[in-house]
């Protein structure tokens, strides 16, 4: 049997396994170390986290501290990917990507296309997603969206630690540039993990919880509060199927068509910005292909269109909850034709 | 009698450079007439009159270092020994082109010569060559990465944090900026607060020098230097290269911001090919005639490059969806 850990530990064994199995593995990032050149400790910090903790003691020569330069390092662990190495940046909080979206959009995720497939570039830049932390509107976005709207980058957002650990491995062995989004908020969270090394496969979503009555479609963070729900809800006689997307690109539409078409309903849950998200893209591509399974109109419950706030009341009432996510289940169900 | 060749490369590789560097003009002046003719899509930024500078740093380069380029690459692509038809069928947007038609002048690349590709984004090649710089350690051959850019992309913050980046790193980094005067349109003191490249270079605690750009032999022996030191892991250094550019930002612009008479000075007093072969012939190593058969055969390679990219297919509709992964 399994033992248990967290998604934080996952990801720390995810890179020790890798950069083990391969020395072009390296990592870099903003103390991802910490105390790089100073008088006292070395691997300091880990991370700001401490989620990379103990692997500089392992990997010496494939943990690399940064400057606070975020353009100039993932630059390089871009251009460094296009030379052969398999490089994990870390970018502290995907908030941060402004600083450096040049280089992720217009370079890493283009070259293959249009240097004529002449060109791969297998990066990976790990960031923490998500509100709750009272971090405010700068470290606490779900700009996942951002990413998936552009051709050439690949999407991951696990929900739990057995996820992070496959799909982290399978980012470093893939040949695309990878955006590898942890959310902060479930870094204490634990399920079993193994411990050898294994993958899971890009586009392949996960059916968390099986139902009849409604489909909700989600990601990362809002997997937990959909289950919270559909607890809820099964007292009350509805019985929630809850697919857990886990790659928002590749995206495995089979996966949410098959579920919409055996419960002709849908909820999409969004923890990123209601305008363009995945909800909207789901909810779009439901309505394309399945619309004639349709037996209500689909809800999306998203946090509302502002930035996120600091004050913990209001950050309560920005992050979609397991209560809104019931409303409009029950929603589907009321209105059904 | 047997003449003594006074220069550091030896008779072949002087003709091979002085070849290098015609191919490349003879390239651009086609560029210019064709795009004038309608014939190229796009934007095209050429590279005529600044062959010395990229022939110079290349002679001391081997497919195993990269190069950055930028928007105004074709030169770095000849002399990174990218072939030539197959760079003007990508500027025809021809299959068969170096990016098989997909990437367009501003962005040819082959990295099986070290050509890290032409960038439409001014200073993007900063980070990106200190990745290469830093594979290279890895790799440990003693290979090199050379990032160029402009006057104007001197300024962007890709282009300090990478110089910051390198030195902290100690990567083996040639930062070369390649100072034409104009960023685009705009004259370099207007948007360049210091005077010298080399102070700026100070500033993060690299080594900086200052060459005639339209002198090969001159950019020949810094790069040189520079290269050496890096290869020796001496780390990065910057090399500025002042020089000239005969044609607008890009083909189509009237290039209305020079003062008048000033193309023609460059044209007839700053011409790098016309001083590079004055050089071989006053030195009697190499005759005018043997300069004027190379001149003739890069023409007649122009023009087959020319004949091959009108004649080659378009891109089909299949083309268009490959060399990415798509699930949609």
């Amino acid at each position: 049997m399994a033992r248990k850990i967290s998604m934080k530990q996952a990801v720390n064994e995810a890179l020790d396994q890798a950069m083990a199995a391969d020395p072009t593995v390296i990592c870099m990032g903003e103390d991802i170390v910490g105390g790089a050149g100073g008088n006292g400790e070395m691997d300091a910090w880990g991370g700001v986290l401490g989620v990379t903790k103990g692997l500089y003691a392992k990997h010496p020569k494939q943990m690399m501290d940064t400057p606070l330069s975020e353009s100039a390092y993932i630059g390089a662990a871009i251009g460094a990917a296009a030379c052969g190495m398999r490089p994990v940046a870390e970018l502290m909080f995907i908030d941060f990507m402004g600083v450096c979206f040049d280089q992720i959009f217009n370079q890493a995720a283009k070259f293959k296309y249009m240097f004529g497939g002449k060109a791969e570039t297998p990066v990976v830049i790990r960031c923490m997603v998500g509100a709750g932390f009272r971090a405010a509107a700068q470290h606490s976005q779900m700009l996942t969206p951002l990413f998936a709207h552009i051709p050439g980058l690949k999407v991951v957002c696990p929900s739990n630690a057995y996820d992070t650990k496959g799909l982290l491995i399978q980012s470093i062995r893939d040949n695309d540039p990878v955006i590898f989004c942890e959310h902060k908020n479930l870094y204490a969270h634990e399920c079993e993990v193994p411990e050898a090394s294994y993958t899971i496969p890009f586009g392949e979503a996960n059916i968390v919880r099986e139902g009849k009555h409604c489909t909700i479609v989600t990601y990362g963070l809002m997997v937990h509060r959909s289950l919270d729900a559909a607890a809820v809800l099964a007292k009350e006689g509805v019985e929630v199927e809850i697919v857990d997307l886990r790659t928002l690109s590749p995206l495995d539409m089979d996966t949410v068509l098959e579920s919409v078409t055996k419960t002709g309903r849908l909820v999409c849950v969004d923890e990123a910005s209601p305008r363009c998200n995945i909800a909207t893209d789901i909810s779009a591509q439901v309505c394309m292909h399945a619309f004639g399974a349709l037996k209500a109109q689909i809800e999306m419950v998203t946090p509302p269109h502002t930035p996120v706030p600091f004050s913990p009341v209001l950050e309560d009432m920005y992050i979609p909850s397991a209560a809104q996510i019931a409303t409009a289940v029950r929603k589907t169900i009321k209105g059904s034709k | 009698m047997q003449v003594q060749n006074p220069f550091p490369l030896s008779r072949d590789e002087l003709l091979t450079v002085y070849r290098q560097m015609r191919t490349i003009r003879e390239f651009e002046e086609r560029l210019h007439i064709d795009f004038g003719r309608g014939d190229i899509p796009g934007f095209v930024h050429l590279y005529a009159g600044e062959e010395a500078t990229a022939a110079g740093i290349m002679h001391h380069l081997n497919d195993g270092d990269r190069i950055a380029s930028t928007h105004r690459g074709h030169g770095h692509c000849i002399a990174k020994g990218v072939d030539v038809v197959g760079m003007m069928k990508e500027i025809y947007g021809k299959k068969g082109g170096s990016c098989n038609g997909k990437g367009g002048s501003m962005h040819i690349a082959d990295l099986s010569r070290g050509m890290m590709g032409a960038n439409g984004i001014l200073g993007a090649g900063g980070p990106l060559i200190c990745g290469a710089a830093l594979a290279a350690k890895y790799r440990n051959k003693g290979e090199v990465g050379i990032c160029f850019f402009g006057d104007g992309a001197s300024n962007q913050g890709t282009i300090l944090e990478s110089m910051n980046l390198a030195g902290v790193w100690n990567l083996p980094v040639i930062f070369v900026v390649e100072n034409n005067g104009y960023a685009e349109s705009t004259s370099r003191d207007y948007g360049t607060a210091v005077d010298s490249y080399v102070d700026r270079a100070a500033g993060f605690g690299l080594p900086g020098v200052t060459v005639d750009g339209t002198d090969f032999f001159a950019v020949h022996e810094a790069a040189g230097a520079v290269i050496k030191r890096a290869r020796e892991g001496g780390g990065p250094s910057l090399l500025e290269c002042k020089m000239v550019r005969y044609f607008g930002h890009f083909e189509g612009d009237a290039q209305t911001y020079r003062a008048p008479g000033e193309l023609d000075d460059i044209r007839a007093n700053h011409n790098c090919l016309k001083i590079l072969g004055d050089q071989l012939t006053a030195a009697g190593i190499i005759s005018q005639s043997e300069l004027t058969k190379i001149d003739e055969e890069v023409m007649v390679l122009i023009e087959h490059s020319v004949k091959e990219a009108k004649a080659a297919p378009f891109p089909t509709l299949a083309d268009l969806t490959t060399d990415v992964y798509i699930n949609y």
